[in-house]
């Protein structure tokens, strides 16, 4: 009996070994970063050609940019990779955030229904299409999660001078959840939504959704990355993050984003500026 | 209507095609939980048995307590073992946000209500039946215990159960204190929330399926273990 029991707990060691991979021996660095950038696939080409470089491994935590600089203020993560540029300043300017520099954009869309319900028919200009919406009371979906992309659509509605949390009884939806999810609702109910191009681009779910309003100079999309302040939290790992940042804004991790494409189409365009010291 | 025969050709390819992610989900995915299942039954079961012999003031409330806990949202779970974990918590310096130790113990939390709460009733049912013999023999309240987990076993091994059933379903707590990090801390619940978000449902659900196949395996033999182990004590 006690030999078995032994065995038994041997075993279960063996599993565990197997089950939970020995990271210690691993160099590593946690970086908070949003749902956009993790569900269009970018990471999944771009952290690989990081290890292969620096064999240092990125581990990415993707929630809204509201709640990943809340994991840096918290000291959870080293770097902090997001797309909200007030928010971003802000962080730094409260002393939580350190190095932050620019690294890419895209824009943001309008998606809605092919039968356009609101008769927005297209066009450029998304203030004047979300007060279209606005009057045909069409469905929106909204984010709602204070996520980069919830910023962004929140500053429309003010330019388009509709408050849509008071105005929107019935036809304005909040789903407090990621993109994706966010764009699985505008698909199921027929809604318009405010989406990143990255994530459209890889979406599969788009039953009858197009993209209704695209290419105004208001739906510049800015990412931005940014080492959590190591003279605050002294666990940060300030080498290893410092390197990842200098590799992104480097020509090197430059053109490894200009070169993720899906159906030949680039998502995210590099913009750094290079070292600024 | 979404092609459910998609999901199944889905799940079929991942599995014929032995991926080494998705081995790699599997087995976190198995290890994070039977892991919580075996430290909750470690706590649990003790104590509910405890709480079914013992005979103390407040004894009601914290049994109350113990079948409402069976009810915590695994997301609040999450949330209080985040903050907890995290570098600006009380545990910060330990350093296991995101790790799959970190999974487990959220899912400690969650396991071990279920796991006493079943056990206390269990073995409440045989102190009834068997109480007065052990007071007879003037047995000590630990082994009282010890014997009637042992006499209970068979219907114990349902609280356990309960217990698997409720850590390899759940996605809140992980999603939280774990992070669904690639090849660190993405489980089958985690990876299934990530590909509905990407709307790739077919692969969510051909997921889903492996999943469900899983946890239908897992019963299976802990019924033919029952089973076995009953035939050969009788």
């Amino acid at each position: 009996m006690m030999r078995l029991a032994q065995r038994f707990v041997a075993g279960w060691l063996l599993a565990l070994a197997i089950a939970f991979p020995a990271a210690a021996q691993e160099q590593f660095i946690t970086v908070a970063s949003t749902t956009s950038t993790e569900e269009s696939g970018l990471f999944d080409h771009l952290f690989p050609a990081f290890a292969k470089k620096s064999g240092i491994r990125v581990r990415v935590i993707a929630i809204g940019t509201g709640q990943a600089l809340k994991i840096g203020e918290r000291g959870d993560a080293d770097v902090v990779f997001v797309h909200d540029r007030p928010a971003e300043l802000a962080f730094v300017e409260r002393g939580y955030g350190v190095d932050r520099h620019e690294v890419m954009y895209n824009d943001f869309i309008l998606v809605g229904p092919s039968r356009d319900p609101a008769h927005i028919g297209g066009g450029k200009g998304i203030v004047a299409a979300l007060q279209k919406i606005a009057e045909a009371k069409a469905p929106f979906v909204s984010r709602s999660d204070d996520s980069g992309t919830n910023k962004a659509e929140l500053r429309f509605w003010q330019e388009a001078g509709i408050d849509p949390k008071a105005a929107g009884q019935g036809w304005y939806r909040d789903t407090g959840s990621g993109m994706g999810s966010t764009l699985n609702t505008s698909a199921a109910m027929d809604g318009y939504a405010i989406c990143d191009r990255g994530t459209w681009l890889n979406f599969k779910n788009r039953q009858n959704l197009k993209i209704v309003v695209e290419g105004d100079r208001r739906l510049f999309n800015q990412y931005g990355v940014m080492l959590v302040n190591p003279s605050k939290y002294p666990h940060v790992k300030q080498e290893l993050g410092r390197t990842f940042i200098r590799w992104l804004i480097s020509p090197e991790g430059q053109q490894t984003i200009a070169d993720y494409k899906i159906n030949g189409e680039q998502l995210f365009f590099p913009n750094a500026e290079g070292e600024r010291s | 209507l979404y092609d459910i025969a998609d999901a199944l050709a889905a799940a079929g390819r991942l599995v014929l095609s032995g991926d080494s992610a998705l081995i790699g989900i599997v087995t976190l995915s198995l290890g994070v939980s039977l892991t919580a299942v075996l430290l909750a039954s470690v706590l649990g079961l003790p104590f509910g048995a405890a709480l079914a012999v013992l005979r103390f003031p407040g004894r009601h409330a914290a049994v109350v307590g113990v079948n409402a806990l069976m009810g915590l949202p695994p997301v609040v779970a999450g949330l209080i073992v985040y903050l907890f974990l995290s570098r600006a918590g009380p545990l910060g310096g330990l350093g296991l946000l995101f790790t799959p130790a970190a999974m487990v113990i959220a899912q400690t939390v969650l396991v071990t209500p279920i796991v006493a709460a079943i056990t206390r009733q269990v073995v409440e049912d045989l102190w009834r039946e068997y109480g007065e013999l052990y007071i007879f023999d003037g047995v000590g309240t630990p082994r009282i215990i010890a014997s009637l987990l042992w006499l209970g076993r068979f219907s114990l091994l349902t609280a356990v159960l309960a217990g698997v059933g409720r850590a390899v379903a759940e996605v809140g707590a992980i999603l939280i204190v774990g992070g669904n990090i690639a090849g660190v801390t993405r489980t089958m619940t985690t990876a299934i929330t990530l590909e509905t978000g990407r709307g790739d449902l077919g692969l969510a659900l051909g997921l889903g399926i492996i999943l469900v196949t899983l946890i239908l395996l897992i019963n299976a033999t802990a019924h033919v273990i029952g089973a076995v182990a009953k035939r050969a004590a009788t």
